[in-house]
């Protein structure tokens, strides 16, 4: 094998001409060693020799013709497996089309579809790089960074079409239009700035976050169907999916839902704990809690009503409804807001006011 | 001249009683007659009916309670008053009792976070014989009527209902999923449309009861339709992977895209040989 050290010498049989070599801005070396430019940092006596490349070793397709006819067919081969990919894909769009209803030909359809498309990229993925890598040429280059700078007529020409430029439209000279274009471009972006400043909301968010949709004599109300809940339907051990009243006709109701979501149960009236000032807030062993978790706003309904802890899917937090939601494990920190509730004379389930904290995650300005 | 005038019609009363009017005692006479013939009658013919199903039903609930006191009520209690080992069965039903020794939860094989779904350790007959047993100690929720249970229902209501009250624990696809302290909501794939129409009415362990003021019948059947179509139709995104979700979704892009793009990338620089 050719030594590689000298940087002139040519490996083995590949001949390189040399004009290729020395042509300006893209010359291509032969394996030279790198070395230090004087004057760019200091050159250590000591320092470890560059080694250079390691030797040139020969692939089995250099040394072997078979191995050469070998690695072509796998090439081509990988090309007309691309074309099959291809064409079988059309195919099998046409042959297994998508029948409205079927939701099996769509599967069918689709996993045919990609695998055509998939073969078609891929064959020609693969095939280019095992081209590459076997049969095009294998030795070590080195290619020398060009200079940035251009030629010192290049750059004369240049500035010569700038003042060229600059005396036949007279942006230089008429100082006025040149003013008003700059003042006409500044303010081009305003508009922008005027629209994309109306996506943020409206409102001062805050009191939005502060309050939901539930006030005094609001009815509770099942999710989706809207109907109002009477106490008596509430049994032990059930678990209702709360809406208020009214929030299906709302102009905004995805926006209100998130904020206004309850989650109703009824525990025996004694396994309740009840704080000094809470006593009137549930009816009979029944409790409304927010659903929206005081982490990051997951809905939290897992609830199990053997234990009544209700869990929150998204971090395991987990809050004791026999202790008024207290947080008993996880991320969260607060409490689920507790709804106060109470029957009306027709015996439906009303909220007596709204929460008295603000539902779900802290955010700025919160006051808790 | 009082007389003359009143003689006619003295007649045309008389006549009208003896021909056009029956007296009042005689209708009620004869719906007397009427009732007791049928009465008698009704009777006649159901009597061996009737004592045939009494006593059918009288020997289930006997059967019942011999196999109740030798299977249950070492924890259950031998009156269904419950234990500290096990809750009382007064009053939870027919559906309750089908359910949780149907699927094999009951009788219980050891303690743990939940009982577990296993092999039914019954008979259908036996099954029977115990839920009407303890549905004749205490009235509770009934076997559910079989017209509800056919899966032909609304399935895309059923979806809603199922999203909003069951898919949190159970998975929106029904792949079940983790609950607190070792407990878990099963899945519900392959489960009988009669078993998860009763464990929605009676809320087995730690699933929420959805009585039928709060899922109505109806539906419960739509709920039903919607997990029958799950279960028929083929997940249509491909290999759903268990439809955990994030976890075997992720596990997979992982090991097995994140592996091919290493493999490749290895073998894209690797020096041929």
């Amino acid at each position: 094998m050719a030594q590689h050290d000298d940087g002139v010498a040519t490996p083995g049989g590949d001949p390189v001409p040399e004009a290729q070599n020395t042509a300006a801005g893209s010359a291509i070396q032969k394996a030279v060693p790198y070395e230090v430019s004087p004057g760019t940092a200091v050159v250590r006596t000591d320092n470890i020799p560059n080694p250079g490349f390691p030797p040139h070793r020969e692939r089995q397709t250099d040394l072997d013709p078979k191995k050469d006819k070998r690695a072509e067919r796998q090439v081509t081969s990988l090309f007309y497996l691309s074309i099959v990919g291809s064409v079988f894909a059309v195919a099998a769009y046409i042959a297994f089309p998508i029948i409205p209803g079927d939701m099996g030909s769509v599967r069918l359809n689709t996993l045919l579809l990609g695998l055509g498309i998939t073969l078609g990229l891929l064959g020609i993925g693969i095939g280019a790089v095992h081209w590459a890598k076997q049969l095009m040429r294998g030795d070590e280059l080195v290619e020398s960074r060009h200079g940035t700078r251009g030629s010192d007529t290049t750059r004369a020409r240049a500035v010569e079409i700038f003042t060229l430029g600059n005396q036949e439209s007279g942006f230089g000279r008429r100082s006025l239009i040149r003013n008003s274009l700059i003042g006409a471009l500044v303010l081009t972006p305003i508009p922008a700035v005027a629209l994309f400043r109306d996506l943020a909301p409206a409102e001062d968010p805050v009191p939005l976050l502060q309050h939901t949709m539930w006030k005094k004599g609001t009815r509770l109300t099942r999710d989706p169907s809207g109907t109002p809940i009477k106490a008596e339907d509430v049994t032990i051990g059930s678990a209702f999916h709360v809406i208020p009243e009214g929030l299906n006709d709302e102009e905004d109701r995805l926006e209100e839902k998130a904020k206004a979501a309850v989650l109703l149960m009824r525990l025996k009236p004694e396994d309740l704990n009840v704080s000094a000032g809470k006593e009137t807030w549930n009816y009979d062993g029944i409790v409304a809690y927010s659903k929206i978790c005081t982490h990051v706003g997951c809905p939290v309904a897992l609830y199990e009503q053997q234990t009544h802890h209700l869990l929150c899917p998204c971090h395991q937090s987990q809050f004791d409804m026999k202790h008024e939601a207290k947080v008993i494990f996880g991320p969260a920190k607060r409490p689920l807001p507790q709804l106060p509730i109470t029957v009306d004379s027709e015996g439906y389930l009303v909220a007596r006011s709204d929460f008295h904290e603000p539902v779900g995650p802290s955010f700025w300005e919160r006051e808790l | 001249m009082a007389k003359p005038t009143k003689s006619p019609v003295d007649a045309r009363k008389a006549r009208k009683a003896k021909t056009g009017r029956r007296s009042p005692l005689a209708s009620i006479a004869l719906i007397a007659i009427g009732l007791v013939s049928t009465g008698g009658a009704y009777a006649l013919f159901t009597t061996t009916a009737s004592a045939d199903t009494t006593a059918a039903h009288s020997q289930l609930v006997d059967d019942g309670s011999k196999l109740f006191a030798a299977n249950c009520a070492t924890c259950h209690g031998l009156n269904l008053q419950g234990t500290t080992a096990g809750p009382s069965l007064l009053g939870v039903g027919a559906a309750s009792v089908e359910f949780q020794v149907a699927t094999g939860r009951m009788p219980l094989a050891q303690s743990g976070p939940q009982a577990e779904e296993k092999p039914a350790q019954f008979t259908t007959e036996q099954i029977k014989a115990l839920y009407t047993y303890v549905a004749a100690r205490a009235p509770g929720p009934g076997i559910p009527d079989s017209s509800l249970l056919q899966g032909d229902g609304d399935a895309s209501a059923g979806a809603e209902l199922f999203r909003i009250n069951c898919a949190m624990c159970h998975n929106v696809a029904g792949a079940g999923g983790a609950l607190t302290e070792g407990k878990f909501a099963p899945a519900l794939k392959g489960v009988s449309a009669q078993h998860i129409y009763e464990a929605m009415l009676t809320g087995p362990q730690n699933m929420p009861v959805f009585n039928n003021n709060n899922i109505s019948p109806e539906d419960k059947a739509n709920i039903i339709t919607y997990l029958k179509y799950l279960d028929d139709t083929p997940s249509v995104g491909g290999l759903d992977l268990g439809n955990l979700g994030p976890v075997s979704e992720g596990l997979f892009i992982w090991i097995f895209g994140l592996g091919a793009i290493v493999a490749i990338t290895v073998w894209l620089t690797a020096k041929s040989n």
